[in-house]
């Protein structure tokens, strides 16, 4: 197969005009570089490449997508049919529909004093000051092929930004949605910049409608957590089976700085997740997590990078997986302690259940030490469920099907148990259990009660 | 008492540190070298100055024009210089008279040489109850013990020897396990192989002593190549060792060996390695690069395969025995120290494949890194479809001496059965400073502490060497790491 990279440098070469439009500034000034650096690497990733085992971006990227240049507008009523059912956790909501932002009433009413969530097209024009610095800075020096790719076409997105200080009492939601009937291909990015003890949480669900066509979601995703932030950032993908993802989350910690990610697949296609944590200052503390629910075709390739800088850093790494039917999981992790970055502690696990003789696993913990003063491990487990628990719970009168699915919720605890936010940790809980309980897409159930 | 101690810590230190690498001499032997450089004609040299049959000289160039098409791995954690392999010597033998009829007509330089490494050649020293074939620059200087092996029924000779006399059994198992397009330097060393050891142990026959090979490379210039290969046939059993030494050169030598081992029904074959090759001075000028495929395969039903290796020397090492089990309840194991120091680099773990039911696996490295060195881990664990209820445990830890060094970790899990279990952690961490500071309590100086500490890390690996092996490996472990802290 022919690397696709090609077509996507034609079709910007031969179109410059209509995809630096109307966006001035940060957005168009970085996409000379991305050429260059596209022009040199010639491709995608793809299984030959390190790293990239089990999924290829080149194999993503490869189908005809209709792309959205010219900005026609989304002609679907989002804020009206939309509603994400996380009761009791009142949320300052925003609609990516395909690749474009949509606020809701209560966003742009509720949004306190200088706290900017709006369109990044919009952003980069209002707020050069932000976007100069920081739009690009991490995405550049820690991406490949695919970031800028996703660089050289965005023309929206989501820009966050938090001064310093400011604690928001509200999650931030990000609802990025994909519908239609033809197959389409959004670039989309989140920018989120938190000031120096500042306190954020930001909440993003990814949607495609089920038995919709085939849709790609390029996605790059810049946080930058200053001195003594606290930053909170949840995924949550809930896509069609005919629905292909390529995120890649670039964060950098300064000095004091609380980050903690947790991402969580439910529903897919095909879908890659990159987490590249740079902890440049001291006393960084850094969660990462991730869950993976499989079943039937779905795909998932988790890969992280956390990357110690400074001194007494602390880092903990959890992903696990539940892979069913003919489900393929993947999961490379990394753990790098730099020279010099001393009374680190940082750590890594992955546990994986495998629960058909279809499903496969593949999985490559790593560790990268540069210097003696640290404390780090990595564990990896690939099995099943306990015999002897299934077996207990069955003397008890509980159906084998029903234990089993109460043994794989609780597997899936200590994973759900990372959310900070306690609203959407006991909704997650309540997901998962109903997840486990049918293979069917969930959305109709949680999300789209108004639909 | 507590000074008596001290001074023969002191000794033994000061014995090191006079000679950092008591194997670096080189032995002033006749040695024949053909000139440097690679090509058909080199190939067909060598398997003409080795009276091959027609059919390993095809085998040869078969090997040699796969080579052509590759290029080396660059996949490791290791920083290599491009090596010119036109730069190297491919053959190098030391001269015979005529072929030696009994040990008074070996070379007495080369004896000299062996004894001064320790090797139990001389018939006197039978009592310590070892069979060895040494391999000098290549090719196979002298098999002892082989009466008494003969009697069982089993084969240790040279590989060449093994062309010669058994070419039905070589034929068969040539390459059958590493096949010569397995990767760059298992092609290279299919197509040059000099020498090495052939071992076969006949059905039922448990080897009653354990078998040895000694490797050392003495001419400069030239790149070593032997190919060992191990045939154990139904329920037999064999315990084999191999060591490796080279004198201290400004220059980088290369040593790209296969060892291929085959286990059928039943039976155990115990492989363990010293590998103690030259690794540079302080500088990280000169020293072995260490390229070398080692894989067994378990045909066999409930066959059993276990590497034990300790690593102290060679500049670079790349090398990862592995186990294919391929034989319903086979097992695998790997016991690995790795040790680096100066400016050491190692690339090194191990494969287990399991292919049939009920196969496990158990993967035990512990690696520790000094000075500016690196140390890597990487390994592979793949269960396959057919593979029900196969299980495997891994642990690698690490431990580093210093701020400089690095120590890595690269697993790869692939588990494709649903009944599998697999297991891996690994942690790296420093030495414990509860431990030091109680060893330095009782009065115990840091460095003989560390060694202490270290030793006690590894005993788990140690205690899986025969015994002989086991108190020299103890030493060079607290040998090495000797100037290591501070």
């Amino acid at each position: 197969m022919n690397n696709p990279l090609q077509q996507y440098i034609d079709l910007y070469t031969g179109n410059p005009d209509m995809v630096q439009g109307n966006h001035g500034g940060a957005l168009n000034q970085a996409r000379d570089k991305a050429l260059e650096r596209l022009l040199e690497a010639r491709r995608l990733p793809d299984r030959s490449d390190e790293g990239y085992a089990k999924t290829s971006v080149a194999e993503m990227f490869a189908p005809d997508y209709g792309i959205n240049l010219q900005r026609h507008p989304v002609t679907v009523d989002l804020a009206s049919s939309f509603h994400c059912g996380v009761p009791n956790l009142s949320t300052l909501m925003a609609v990516v529909a395909v690749d474009r932002f949509a606020p809701t009433r209560t966003l742009q009413q509720n949004l306190p004093q200088g706290v900017v969530v709006c369109s990044l097209a919009e952003g980069v024009r209002r707020y050069p000051g932000i976007a100069d610095r920081y739009y690009n800075s991490l995405a550049s020096r820690r991406g490949n092929a695919a970031t800028d790719l996703n660089t050289l076409f965005t023309q929206d997105g989501v820009m966050i930004y938090v001064p310093d200080g400011v604690r928001l009492e509200k999650a931030i939601q990000i609802v990025q949605l994909f519908q239609g009937d033809s197959p389409r291909l959004a670039f989309r990015r989140i920018l989120l910049v938190a000031g120096k003890d500042s306190r954020v949480a930001v909440l993003k669900c990814d949607h495609s409608h089920p038995d919709s066509a085939d849709f790609l979601s390029s996605e790059v995703i810049e946080v930058i957590a200053s001195e003594g932030s606290e930053v909170q950032f949840y995924d949550l993908e809930e896509s069609a089976a005919a629905t292909r993802r390529m995120s890649q989350m670039f964060a950098r910690q300064d000095a004091g700085s609380k980050l903690t990610v947790a991402a969580a697949t439910l529903f897919n296609g095909t879908t890659r997740n990159e987490f590249r944590i740079d902890c440049t200052g001291d006393h960084t503390a850094t969660r990462l997590s991730g869950m993976a629910i499989g079943s039937r075709s779905q795909h998932i390739d988790n890969s992280s990078e956390v990357v110690h800088r400074g001194q007494h850093g602390h880092s903990d790494q959890l992903f696990k997986y539940v892979l069913d039917d003919e489900a393929r999981g993947a999961f490379e992790g990394s753990i790098e302690v730099a020279e010099g970055s001393r009374f680190v502690e940082a750590y890594q696990s992955n546990r994986n259940v495998l629960a058909s003789t279809g499903a496969r696993m593949h999985t490559k913990p790593q560790l990268l030490i540069y210097n003696d003063d640290v404390k780090c491990s990595h564990g990896a487990t690939t099995g099943q469920l306990d015999d002897r628990a299934l077996f207990y719970m069955q003397t008890r009168g509980i159906p084998l099907d029903e234990a089993r699915r109460m043994l794989m919720q609780a597997f899936m605890v200590d994973v759900v148990d990372t959310i900070a936010l306690e609203p959407l940790r006991d909704r997650l809980r309540h997901m998962v259990e109903r997840r486990f309980a049918s293979a069917d897409h969930l959305c109709d159930a949680s999300c789209r009660q108004a639909e | 008492m507590n000074s008596d101690k001290n001074t023969n810590a002191g000794d033994i230190i000061q014995d090191v540190t006079s000679g950092d690498y008591k194997y670096g001499f080189v032995s002033d032997i006749d040695t024949e070298i053909i000139p440097v450089g690679l090509s058909e004609d080199v190939v067909r040299l060598i398997s003409a100055k080795k009276h091959e049959p027609q059919w390993l000289l095809e085998f040869r160039l078969k090997a040699y024009r796969h080579w052509l098409t590759l290029t080396p791995p660059t996949w490791g954690h290791l920083k290599m210089p491009a090596i010119d392999f036109q730069a190297i010597s491919y053959y190098a033998a030391p001269v015979k008279k005529e072929g030696p009829k009994s040990l008074d007509e070996v070379d007495p330089d080369i004896l000299h040489t062996f004894d001064r490494l320790g090797i139990p050649l001389e018939e006197q020293k039978q009592l310590s109850g070892m069979a060895v074939d040494a391999v000098m620059d290549s090719v196979s200087v002298k098999t002892t013990h082989k009466e008494a092996l003969a009697e069982k029924g089993i084969i240790f000779c040279s590989i060449s020897e093994a062309v010669r006399d058994y070419p039905d059994l070589v034929k068969k198992y040539l390459g059958s396990v590493v096949s010569y397009k397995d990767n760059f330097y298992a092609a290279l060393n299919s197509a040059v192989f000099s020498d090495g050891s052939f071992v076969y142990i006949p059905k039922g026959v448990r080897c009653p002593m354990e078998l040895s090979t000694y490797f050392r490379i003495n001419a400069s210039g030239t790149g070593q190549f032997e190919r060992t290969l191990i045939v154990a046939d139904d329920d037999s059993y064999v315990s084999y060792l191999e060591g490796c030494t080279a004198p201290m050169r400004d220059e980088n030598q290369l040593h790209a060996a296969i060892v291929e081992i085959v286990v059928e029904d039943r039976a155990e074959v115990k492989y363990s390695t010293v590998q103690n090759w030259y690794a540079g001075d302080r500088e990280g000028r000169g020293g072995v690069y260490n390229l070398v495929t080692k894989r067994g395969l378990c045909r066999g039903d409930y066959s059993k395969l276990s590497w034990t290796q300790v690593e102290t020397g060679s500049a670079i090492t790349w090398k990862y025995p592995s186990c294919v089990l391929a034989g319903r309840g086979s097992t695998g194991e790997f016991y690995s120290v790795a040790v680096t120091r100066n400016y050491q680099q190692a690339d090194t773990g191990t494969k287990m494949i399991h292919l049939a039911p009920d196969t496990r696996s158990t993967i035990v490295s512990k690696g520790i890194s000094a000075g500016r060195s690196e140390n890597s881990y990487r390994g592979l664990v793949k269960v396959t479809p057919a593979a029900d209820r196969a299980r495997n445990y891994t642990q690698c830890d690490s431990l580093l001496l210093g701020s400089h060094c690095g120590a890595h970790t690269f697993p790869y899990v692939d588990v494709m059965n649903p009944t599998a279990t697999v297991e891996h952690e690994a942690t790296t961490s420093k030495i414990s400073e509860d431990q030091m500071f109680y060893c330095a309590q009782r009065g115990i100086p840091a460095e003989e502490a560390v060694g202490l500490i270290v030793n006690g890390y590894a005993k788990e690996v140690m205690n899986k060497l025969p015994m002989e092996f086991a108190v020299e490996a103890q030493r060079l472990l607290s040998l090495t790491l000797e100037g290591s802290i501070g």
